[in-house]
């Protein structure tokens, strides 16, 4: 077992000896999330898309917002700072801060991804969305390791979508129904918190998710959604590492944590033996 | 109509792209001590709780104002989590809360 996420190079998967059972099963739960956000994506792409073209922007230019922006909360504000004749200046600034929270995604998966090549890592970083954390980061701690294909699939699921669907909605959006109106606004924060909730296995997860959420509204009601998230992000482990008692993790957890080998446990005993240290690492089908 | 925003657009991708990519590219992230490790591990739990509990609990009003907001929203969340926690499957308990918002604003003609 490495004594840090970097000690042995992070092993690809698909170019060992195929793929074990165990990237198999964690794949097929990856693709089902990942289906399942997809419908929010694709929902929220047709409105960005009906939006933006109401909004007067053409087609180069809302696709031009998706390509080099690809963060749906900072194109949306940004349609309605145009159209309303906010300086550019000030839409940057927005921007800025609206996007901030990558830099905690960035941050968590960093760890996962440093011996990739920094080309890969680039490209990792370009499509790194809400969305995309969401599916990775409890892909790779199925797994005990970094992923490589893994992201791309959850990219796939998410990226192809939301440019699809803003095309769609642009060109045919008047037809589109609200999708409020059938639920589907709930599917992103029910996927974020059904995320979050898989990936609490003790105290201190717990902690970091209950405290988050709170900082985060609690933050949010006073200077902003963008504010408070990032605030929630950045100040809630913080407090979980104060609040529970338990020990600093020694070198060897945290191996197990970021290894680039499996885990002690195969997963699909882990199921079946219910109640083992590592079942917060399965959202089980 | 022109095409002028795509300078916006890229100007708002630039802007964007350091903070997708700044600790991802530099050096070191790899030989951090091991309670930054852990501190990053509970970045997750954190971060991904935040972005539900806004996005159901916080209401932008036009005039930019900010409000809490309790609906069934809420009880679709908790019952999704509890879903996630006992069936330990993350689709199906979107697909329960997509089910039980859908059913009540049909209802409830919301």
């Amino acid at each position: 077992m490495p004594s840090s996420p970097s000690a042995t190079p992070a092993a690809d998967p698909s170019s060992a000896d195929g793929e074990t059972p165990s990237l198999r099963s964690a794949r097929r739960r990856l693709i089902l999330d990942g289906a399942g956000l997809s419908v929010s994506a694709i929902a929220f792409g047709l409105v960005y898309g009906l939006a933006a073209r109401t909004g007067g922007l053409s087609l180069v230019e809302m696709l031009a917002m998706s390509v080099f922006v690809l963060a749906g909360a900072a194109q949306f504000a940004a349609i309605g700072l145009v159209a309303g004749g906010v300086p550019w200046l000030a839409i940057l600034l927005l921007t800025t801060l609206l996007n901030a929270r990558h830099v905690l995604y960035s941050a968590a998966l960093a760890p996962w991804l440093a011996s990739r090549r920094r080309l890969e890592r680039a490209a990792i970083a370009y499509v790194l969305t809400d969305e995309t954390f969401g599916l990775t980061l409890p892909h790779f701690r199925r797994l005990g390791r970094a992923d490589l294909p893994g992201y791309w699939i959850a990219t796939a699921f998410i990226v192809p979508t939301w440019f699809a669907a803003n095309v769609i909605g642009y060109l045919g959006g008047q037809g589109i129904p609200d999708p409020t109106r059938f639920g589907i606004d709930v599917v992103f924060p029910a996927a974020m918190a059904g995320i979050a909730a898989a990936l609490v296995s003790g105290r201190r997860e717990l902690v970091a998710a209950v405290t988050g959420a709170a900082i985060a509204v609690g933050v949010s009601l006073a200077l902003g959604p963008s504010a408070g998230i990032v605030a929630g992000g950045l100040l809630a482990p913080l407090l979980a590492l104060l609040i529970s008692h338990s020990p600093p993790p020694s070198d060897v957890e945290l191996a197990g944590e970021y290894a680039v080998g499996p885990l002690p446990q195969h997963e699909d005993e882990n199921e079946t033996s219910g109640g083992s240290p590592t079942d917060h690492l399965m959202v089980a089908r | 109509m022109t095409d002028d925003l795509v300078v916006l657009a890229l100007l708002m991708g630039a802007v964007t792209y350091p903070w997708r990519a700044v600790p991802l590219l530099a050096p070191g992230f790899d030989r951090l001590p091991p309670l930054a490790l852990e501190y990053l591990r509970l970045v997750g739990p954190a971060v991904l709780a935040a972005l539900a509990a806004v996005a159901i609990l916080v209401v932008t009003e036009t005039s930019g104002a900010h409000r809490l907001q309790v609906g069934i929203e809420l009880v679709a969340i908790v019952v999704a989590v509890a879903v996630v926690r006992w069936r330990r499957n993350v689709f199906l308990g979107i697909l329960t809360a997509v089910l039980i918002v859908a059913i009540v604003r049909l209802a409830t003609g919301g």
